[in-house]
């Protein structure tokens, strides 16, 4: 039976599709989650938000929870001031000449958006808690609010902070713009397309929570909390606390889910952990699905102005880019994200385009804060340039295939520098599209949409082909958004840690500076030590960088840089642990260093087979130290910080093929193609996981999902009555392959991959619901694709058209 | 004052989970789920909404998959709950178990207990389902991270293993 089926039964080195590790203790229930944590004389914390999205606070009053048995405390942010914490929660990436306005984790006198807390109860039950929380009164004097970006900028719009004119916080531009005014004016046809790109959230089915415990004795406050950055939380923790760093730890339980929203600070973080100071009590806080509608940062939130400059051979002359991101009420920790260095670099798209110019715009309103989710960045932008490539082949009368394949970037022309400050590393993008319309069958299905028509039924093709960059890398990258040491209000960087120690006994601890959301990175970093080190899985273990106190330094998980950053930092760590192994084997076996081989965990002298030693058997040696060469220390392990020259680029293309009903709007996806590149897959079972995950988050975004407010700021999208994730019978079965171009970045040749499917898929959609109703003359179709917005597109009646 | 009635009065009530039972003495309002969960321990199950939406807190409970996020463990007086504790025996997994590991049926793992039990009741009454049969059963389960289609794999295998294990064990993997 399989059910001895368990890790360490496989060879299970590199490109080996194994079970994950990390499995059996989902699988049983035994894996903890932040809510399974339980602490002696634990506290609940439960939060008052507030109901209005912009308002004056004139007034709280706190005596009726106050009054209830079992609470312990209420606290505001008059609390918070007494106490001498600073409660400012700090971005962690500036733009130059942004405005910064306050960000405290408690209002202090305003409220800008609906679900901002106002104040917490801590109460020895949950549901108690609860019930306090709502009884606490607020007294309001409403302001007026504004939701859409654009109109925030205009004359006249409520005013969210006083140093912010026109709820302008920042500017931010990449490219030529005269050098692209000039080539579109210089173009046979210029395009021209505008958008939404929906607020999404970024839904983790595990809510965020905390249990905060502080320790008197030591001034230690130990947070337990789902993160993909438990060292940058620990920095952010410590200055909105203003506690010391390193008393401040951070440990991260299993993450159920991030999609980002678990790679901020949010102010409830930092709350659990105030109150538990205070109180010198262990305090919980799990927040409801509804808060976390209300409170995860959202993301995307773009209006998007394009246009490209196409001659009539189909050959693009440039193309001009601006997105006006609603960055909510206040800047989050990675609100500057968005609009700036992730998007602008990549307009570029799979493409040569002569010259681009890309500005980004960050305004506030009276939303939640947005910030990162999956595909940050780079899905708005690759978006934008996979609907303005095919806009432009309808204007020149070319097939969509075959626009792209007269632009893309050649494979004998990487390394390629973009206009907008990119290098492109390697990529084959040909190649894929050609597979992807192969597996499609794309002549055939072009006979099939005209034989269709004449029956009154409307098929469409949508392609994306798309660039991922990934593997978020190197320490300078934060240049890319202007931001100086000096300007950052948090160090944050993107190199990464990777150790490998053997035990005496020849079993390995790999240490890796990333904290995975549920990738299964335990069990890829497990592979590369197999691989390189030659030992069996049963004798690795590996550990994240989930607990600040006790384990390496670590960048954590964002920008599909696990397998990339993490990955090549262990195994740089394994060449220097084999390195100095061969030292040492050499040693005892009477040989030259440069006579021993190293082959499948085994050192031989050359020539001599049976004159060799394992490396379990080194290792054991190197814990002795009894006879180890001159000048060598005993023990055997080696640290590495990996800081490669540039990130990594995946591309692809998918293919939708979707049928839509003009008379019912109904959307029917019929097909769904993928072709992806990530390099060196090292275990492709979780990569081709990766995309599906990836692709059924755009298919949702493109289908279902948005959030909304009506126009006095009320959130009308705060639980899953109203916001509609992708099921099961909603998806198509995805027909998946790959093409395989390492990258030249790093000595693996892997790229980052996780976000390629939320990166590429809404744009297919559209791309393939406007090419079902052309027939209907619609060109454009907003996101989400709702049967209504269908039905008035191919109607004409306004919205959607 | 009604608020004040429900923190301090409590019903008996009867629950047996994984074959073992528990008499509790319990407010009305609480839920089921935090009575399997913190009152007795058995957090495998989990709550991802509250609103009966999202499937990661289903349990068997009298032998049919039930969401225990809007059931108050009143209403569940003298029910046979089943979790996902029950799966594996020892650590030896059970097929559903090795079926989610072996086609990726998972990544996080958040949704997986409510995936798993959701998909045996579905099997108890549907041993071979078609794909769109697995897929439709799935509906009230959101999943996040693999995109569904791991999943329908790994029930289309466990529904092969269990019907090989019905015939002496013959031709499982």
């Amino acid at each position: 039976m399989s059910t001895e089926l368990r890790p360490g039964d496989h060879a299970g080195g590199i490109g080996e599709p194994i079970d994950r590790r990390e499995d059996p203790e989902l699988l049983t229930g035994r894996g903890t989650f932040v809510d399974d944590i339980e602490k002696p004389g634990m506290l609940h914390m439960a939060i008052h938000r507030s109901q209005y999205a912009h308002a004056e606070i004139k007034g709280i009053d706190t005596s009726a929870a106050e009054a209830m048995d079992g609470v312990v405390a209420v606290f505001t942010a008059a609390d918070m001031e007494a106490a001498g914490v600073p409660g400012h929660v700090p971005p962690v990436y500036r733009v130059p000449d942004m405005v910064e306005p306050d960000h405290p984790i408690l209002a202090r006198d305003r409220v800008r958006h609906q679900g901002k807390p106002v104040a917490v109860v801590v109460a020895n039950d949950r549901y108690l808690a609860h019930r306090a929380a709502e009884a606490i009164d607020v007294d309001y004097e409403r302001l007026d609010s504004v939701i859409d970006p654009v109109e925030a900028m205009g004359d006249g719009a409520p005013q969210l902070h006083d140093e912010a004119a026109n709820n302008l916080c920042f500017e931010y531009e990449n490219g030529d713009a005269d050098a692209t005014a000039a080539a579109l004016d210089g173009a046979d046809n210029v395009v021209d397309f505008s958008y939404t790109y929906q607020r999404i959230a970024p839904n983790a089915i595990e809510p965020r929570g905390m249990v905060a415990e502080y320790d008197p004795s030591t001034n230690d406050v130990t947070v337990e909390m789902p993160t993909q950055n438990p060292f940058l939380h620990q920095t952010i923790l410590s200055d909105v606390l203003d506690h010391p760093q390193n008393r401040v730890r951070i440990k991260s339980p299993r993450i159920g889910g991030s999609f980002a929203s678990k790679s901020m600070i949010h102010p409830e973080e930092c709350l659990t952990a105030f109150s538990s100071i205070q109180l010198q009590r262990p305090v919980k806080y799990i927040c409801t699905r509804s808060e976390s509608f209300q409170s995860d940062e959202h993301g995307r939130s773009m209006e998007i102005e394009g246009a490209i400059g196409v001659n009539d051979d189909g050959e693009f002359t440039g193309a001009r880019i601006q997105a006006t991101c609603g960055l909510g009420a206040t800047l989050s920790t990675k609100g500057t994200t968005g609009p700036t260095a992730v998007f602008g670099p990549m307009i570029s798209g799979a493409y040569k385009i002569p010259e681009l110019h890309y500005k980004g715009l960050g305004v506030f309103t009276n939303a939640t804060p947005a910030s990162a989710y999956r595909g940050v960045g780079r899905a708005p932008a690759s978006f934008t340039v996979e609907r303005l490539v095919t806009l432009a082949a309808r204007e020149v009368g070319m097939d969509p295939a075959e626009i792209r394949r007269k632009n893309f970037i050649q494979e004998d022309e990487f390394p390629y520098e973009t206009p907008v400050l990119t290098v492109y590393d390697s990529g084959t993008y040909e190649q894929a599209l050609d597979m992807a319309m192969d597996m499609v069958d794309y002549e055939e299905l072009r006979a099939e949409q005209e034989r269709l028509r004449e029956e009154g039924r409307y098929i469409g093709i949508g392609i994306s082909s798309f660039v991922e960059p990934g593997g978020f890398a190197p320490t300078f990258y934060s240049e890319g958004l202007r931001m100086t040491e000096d300007d950052s209000a948090v160090k944050a960087s993107f190199w990464e840690s990777g150790s490998v120690r053997f035990h005496d006994n020849g079993q390995v601890t790999i240490n890796v500076g990333t904290s995975s959301p549920g990738t299964g990175t335990e069990t890829t970093m497990a592979q590369i030590a197999v691989d390189i080190l030659g030992v069996d899985h049963d004798d690795v273990t590996v550990l994240e960088s989930k607990d600040t106190r006790t384990l390496p330094q670590g960048q954590g998980t964002s920008g599909s840089r696990n397998a990339v950053m993490g990955g090549n930092a262990v195994r740089e760590s394994a060449e220097k642990v084999i390195e100095k192994a061969r030292k040492i084997a050499a040693h005892q076996l009477e040989a030259d260093p440069e006579d021993v081989d190293f082959e499948d965990g085994e050192f031989a002298v050359t020539g001599a087979p049976d004159r060799s030693m394992t490396i379990k058997e080194v290792a054991e040696q190197a814990y002795l130290g009894h006879d180890l060469p001159e000048g060598t220390e005993p023990s055997l392990e080696a640290q590495s910080g990996f800081n490669p020259p540039n990130l990594t680029f995946a591309h692809g293309t998918h293919i939708v093929v979707v049928e839509v009903d003009p008379e019912t709007g109904e959307v029917d996806i019929r097909r769904y193609v993928g072709v992806d590149d990530c390099g060196v897959r090292i275990n492709p079972k979780i990569v081709e996981g990766q995309e599906h995950g990836g692709a059924a988050a755009g298919l949702s975004a493109a289908l279902y999902e948005g959030i909304e407010y009506d126009d006095n700021g009320n959130l009308l999208t705060s639980s899953y009555q109203d916001y509609a994730l992708i099921r099961a019978p909603d998806m198509p079965e995805l027909e998946l392959d790959h093409t395989e171009t390492p990258s030249p970045s790093n000595p693996m040749g892997v790229k980052g991959k996780g976000e390629s499917g939320a990166i590429s898929t809404p744009q297919a959609v559209v791309n393939a619901v406007t090419d079902a109703l052309q027939p209907f003359g619609v060109d454009n179709i907003e996101m989400p694709i709702t049967n209504e917005r269908v039905w008035n597109a191919v109607n004409g009646a306004g919205e959607g058209s | 004052m009604k608020a004040r009635l429900c923190e301090t009065m409590t019903h008996d009530i009867s629950l047996t989970v994984n074959g073992e039972k528990h008499e509790l003495s319990v407010p009305p309002d609480r839920l089921l789920v935090h009575v399997i969960r913190e009152d007795l321990g058995y957090t495998g199950t989990n709550v991802g909404c509250e609103t009966s939406m999202c499937g990661a807190c289903t349990v068997q409970i009298d032998g049919d998959a039930m969401k225990s996020c809007t059931r108050l463990a009143v209403q569940a007086d003298g029910a046979n709950i089943r979790t996902v504790e029950d799966l594996d025996d020892r650590g030896a997994l059970h097929p559903i178990q090795e079926s989610f590991m072996q086609e990726h049926g998972l990544q996080c793992g958040y949704c997986t207990p409510g995936m798993m039990m959701t998909s045996l009741d579905l099997l108890e009454s549907n041993p071979s389902p078609s794909r769109e049969e697995i897929r439709h059963a799935l509906e009230g389960n959101l999943c996040r991270c693999t995109g569904y289609q791991n999943i329908v794999d790994a029930v289309e295998a466990t529904a092969s293993r269990m019907a090989a294990a019905t015939d002496g064990g013959h031709n499982v993997d």
